[in-house]
């Protein structure tokens, strides 16, 4: 017999402490040797934190959403619990306290009473209509002090309650059906009120996500701009290069090109491909255009970069783009593939909507949001023509971009998307 | 003149009132508390836990006593026990100063200011104390009165000299060689008990036909054989008429005038709310008897004035105004409130012990109930076998058509700690089935009750 202490291994990447996103035990389960214990999450990767050894649990150094520092106590293991007992065993035998509380069914039946008939109507179903309490007037209704002081609580009048308990008493499930029904007793069950509020906690990448854009929307004073795009030509060019089917060329979607466009207006405006340190009061425009592409995950929102998109075509674009996604999507996206952008790209495809009013991706200075794409008619001068149109909803951190430069920076993205060939022509 | 404004203002430090007071300070309540005397009231200062205090010594000395007259059923001997009352008090009043502190402690603690002297009231918001050092003005928002009782005086018999009350009686310097106790009510019979333990001839004069009437006689008789075997002389039907010196002057039943001799003659004939003083006819209160009326939150018919405790009166016990205490707290707070205690359980600390809580087999059928009834013998409990206390019982009273509990007596050695167990029972709405079902640790008093309840669902095992 003896104890084990699990620390905190290092997770990798020179990261000092990690959050505690999940528990996989509790206090007195048996575990066995590589049988998860935990779940921590560092910037940006979560990391399954194995048993080293075989026992029990005793102490758990955390609760979820806790900052645990790389090398503290985790978990204290009692190792060495005898063979016999553990063994065929379940591994995590649930502690005897926690076996269900016995549902309404189960509930004793009084088999002493010499009457059973007078018994029934004291415990009627509370699934049918609520019948009337069967309690004499003047009766004091029947239910510990406890339920009594949660009906006082919630302006209950126990006389009102119909008790299922043994003798007619009141119990707290009894309340709780009498206030999800309402006060008149009268509601249909299909319209039942529900009062209970489901208490999720925020953690992991969740409360990252939280706090990003929180720093965001509190630091940033966002200046948005719409406008809208005629992408017909775009579209007729996308077209015909995904109509010469490739093995080793992805599809194009619109991101590529608007990656590209993007990398041809930025060259002529650096301050907008740049980071501002804003406790420092500092703006690093960077030379390499590192596109981070907002991507919807099953546990939220994650944004994979391409890295030096000005130095890759649009086929590389359109490749690094996919193979991003998908690893950000899996949970396999490195550290090093979630991070490092300067400016940012958030689309939401088919659900795009009109406009959006993007969050910057704190510390950058633009974020550029495509909207969905819709044949729209349009006036050429003689008539109303069908076409494609797409709008841009771009934000622009107003403390260093001023409006005149970021309406520039949208002009010259749609000048660029109406006429793609301008993408292709160094000028 | 020196003012105090505060949300709540609690008049007398009783039970009642120093709960409440804790309980409003808890909450947060700016809450000042008034008190003439000591804190703690008379259940602390001259009730409840002094008398508890003499009790005991006396249970000491009549153990001894009855080892050294060579009665002891298990081979005790002791040679000539002697009793120092004095030192007895002493110890007894350490007690009570040590809960003195704690009281002070604990209204401290809930940040309660404390005002000693007597309140006045001037209207339904304002009250003036006269402290050692001047008058003070205290406005409220809102007044607990929690003032209390104090033991009922007869016209033919003042207090004083040889004729002492309750409060007297808990700090006399010696035992008195003959003591006359006028009314057997619980009251005059613990502190008869205590006496004629510790040596005093002590004599029961009660005007009703027997003693503790509010008790049935199943529950009292036990305690009226004690009282005989402890050569407590008891006069029921007979009436107090006055005292002549050394003497106690009594018409018996059958309407002879009997003088009882008595170095000291103990008057507990009950006890009268302690409002005078008071100023309530500045108010417009009303009234119920010599008590204040008072609704399920407390209320009196003044907005903001409530009454607790004793003023309220009976059944005055302390741990009911402790409950109302908490209750008004809690209101004035702006906390949803009414009282809807299903039973206030009753003690007497007689030898031997009786206990009720919730119904008796009387009130139950006065209330029209059909009642079952589970009553188990302490002489079939091993426990009770085993510290000589053999005598008594424990009785379920339930309803018949859906045995819910609603009531418990009991009679017995040291039956007051199951007082918990019953009120529990009673509180939580339990059936018979449900103390049956509960396992009862053995060997203890307590199986008694669950014993009980199976005799009234027709199987007790262990008779």
């Amino acid at each position: 017999m003896g104890e084990h202490i699990v620390k905190l291994p290092d997770v990798g990447e020179g990261v000092a402490e990690a959050e505690l996103v999940e528990w996989h035990v509790k206090v007195g389960d048996i575990v066995r040797e590589d049988d998860p214990l935990a779940a921590v999450m560092t910037d940006k990767a979560t990391v399954e934190i194995p048993s080293p050894v075989e026992g029990e649990v005793l102490w758990m150094g955390g609760e979820i959403g806790d900052t645990v520092a790389i090398g503290s106590a985790l978990v204290r293991l009692k190792v060495g619990v005898e063979d016999s007992s553990s063994t065929p065993a379940p591994a995590k035998p649930e502690p005897v306290a926690e076996t269900p509380a016995p549902t309404k069914a189960e509930a004793p039946k009084p088999e002493a009473r010499a009457t059973k008939a007078e018994i029934a109507p004291l415990a009627p179903k509370r699934n049918g209509a609520p019948t009337a309490p069967r309690r004499a007037a003047g009766e004091k209704p029947l239910a510990s002090p406890a339920v009594r002081l949660e009906a006082r609580e919630a302006g209950v009048d126990l006389r009102q309650v119909t008790a299922s308990g043994p003798a007619g008493r009141i119990t707290r499930e009894d309340l709780d059906a009498f206030v999800a029904r309402g006060p008149d007793g009268t509601r249909s069950s299909a319209l039942a009120r529900k009062t209970e509020i489901a208490e999720i906690k925020i953690v992991g990448l969740r409360r990252r996500i939280a706090e990003k854009m929180a720093l965001s929307k509190s630091r940033i004073p966002h200046i948005t701009i719409v406008e809208e795009v005629d992408v017909t030509g775009l579209e007729d060019l996308r077209a015909a290069l995904n109509k010469k089917p490739s093995s080793e060329r992805p599809k194009l979607t619109v991101l590529p090109f608007l990656m590209r466009a993007m990398v041809k207006a930025l060259a002529e405006q650096p301050g907008l491909n740049a980071l501002f340190d804003d406790d420092a009061g500092v703006v690093r425009q960077h030379a390499g255009v590192h596109i981070g592409i907002a991507t919807q995950t099953p546990a939220g929102l994650v944004v994979p970069v391409v890295k030096h998109a000005e130095a890759r075509d649009v086929w590389d674009c359109a490749a690094e783009v996919s193979r991003l996604a998908e690893r950000a999507r899996d949970g396999t996206a490195s550290r090093d593939e979630l991070g490092g952008s300067t400016i940012t790209i958030t689309s939401l495809g088919p659900l795009g909507a009109i406009a959006t009013t993007p969050v910057i991706n704190y510390p950058e200075v633009a974020i550029v949001g495509v909207n969905r794409m819709a044949v729209r008619p349009m006036w050429d001068g003689r008539a109303f023509v069908p076409r494609k149109m797409m709008n841009l909803s771009s934000s622009f951190d107003h403390r260093v971009i001023d409006g005149w430069d970021a309406a520039v920076f949208v002009q010259r993205l749609k000048e660029l998307l109406e006429t793609p060939a301008l993408l292709f022509v160094d000028a | 003149m020196d003012e105090i404004v505060c949300k709540l203002l609690v008049i007398g430090a009783g039970p009642g009132g120093y709960v409440c007071a804790i309980r409003a300070g808890q909450l947060g309540l700016d809450t000042v508390i008034v008190e003439q005397g000591k804190l703690g009231g008379s259940c602390l200062n001259v009730g409840c836990i002094p008398s508890k205090a003499l009790i005991h010594v006396a249970e000491e000395f009549e153990i001894l006593s009855t080892a050294a007259s060579g009665q002891s059923a298990f081979g005790l001997t002791a040679a000539s026990p002697k009793i120092d009352l004095g030192k007895a008090v002493s110890w007894k009043d350490e007690i009570v100063q040590r809960l003195n502190n704690g009281v002070a402690g604990l209204l401290r603690k809930a940040r309660v200011k404390i005002v000693h002297g007597q309140a006045r009231f001037r209207d339904g918001k304002t009250v003036v104390v006269e402290t050692e050092t001047g008058a003070r003005v205290i406005r409220a928002e809102a007044v607990v009165i929690a003032t209390g009782s104090t033991p009922i005086e007869l016209p033919f018999l003042p207090f004083g000299g040889d004729v002492i009350s309750s409060t007297d009686a808990l700090s006399l310097a010696e035992v008195p060689k003959r003591l006359a106790v006028v009314g057997g009510g619980y009251i005059g019979l613990e502190l008869g008990t205590a006496f004629a333990k510790m040596g005093s001839k002590v004599t029961v004069v009660e005007a009703l036909p027997r003693l503790l009437p509010l008790y049935d006689q199943e529950l009292t008789a036990p305690v009226a054989k004690r009282l005989a075997e402890l050569g407590v002389e008891v006069l029921t039907n007979a009436k107090a008429k006055g005292a002549d010196r050394g003497a106690l002057r009594a018409e018996t039943a059958e309407g002879q005038t009997k003088k009882i001799a008595a170095d000291k003659i103990l008057v507990t004939v009950g006890r009268a709310p302690a409002v005078a003083g008071l100023g309530l006819e500045e108010l417009v209160l009303d009234m119920d008897g010599r008590f204040i009326r008072f609704g399920e939150r407390c209320e009196t018919s003044m907005r903001g004035v409530y009454a607790i405790g004793d003023v309220t009166g009976e059944p005055m016990l302390a741990h009911r105004a402790m409950a109302q205490g908490e209750m008004v707290a809690e209101i004035v707070a702006g906390l949803p409130r009414a009282w809807d205690k299903r039973c206030i359980p009753a003690i007497c600390f007689t030898d031997p012990e009786i206990v009720s809580a919730g119904m008796s087999p009387d009130d139950a059928r006065a209330a029209g109930l059909d009642v079952k009834i589970g009553q188990f013998p302490f002489n079939a409990n091993g426990r009770a076998m085993s510290r000589h206390g053999e005598r008594g019982f424990i009785r379920v009273v339930a309803q018949a058509d859906r045995h819910l509990v609603l009531g418990v007596q009991a009679v017995g050695q040291g039956v007051s700690e199951l007082s918990a167990a019953f009120g529990l029972a009673i509180e939580m709405g339990a059936t018979l089935e449900d103390i049956a079902g509960t396992i009862h640790a053995h060997p203890t008093l307590g199986e008694a009750l669950q014993e009980a309840s199976l005799k009234a669902l027709g199987h007790a095992l262990h008779i």
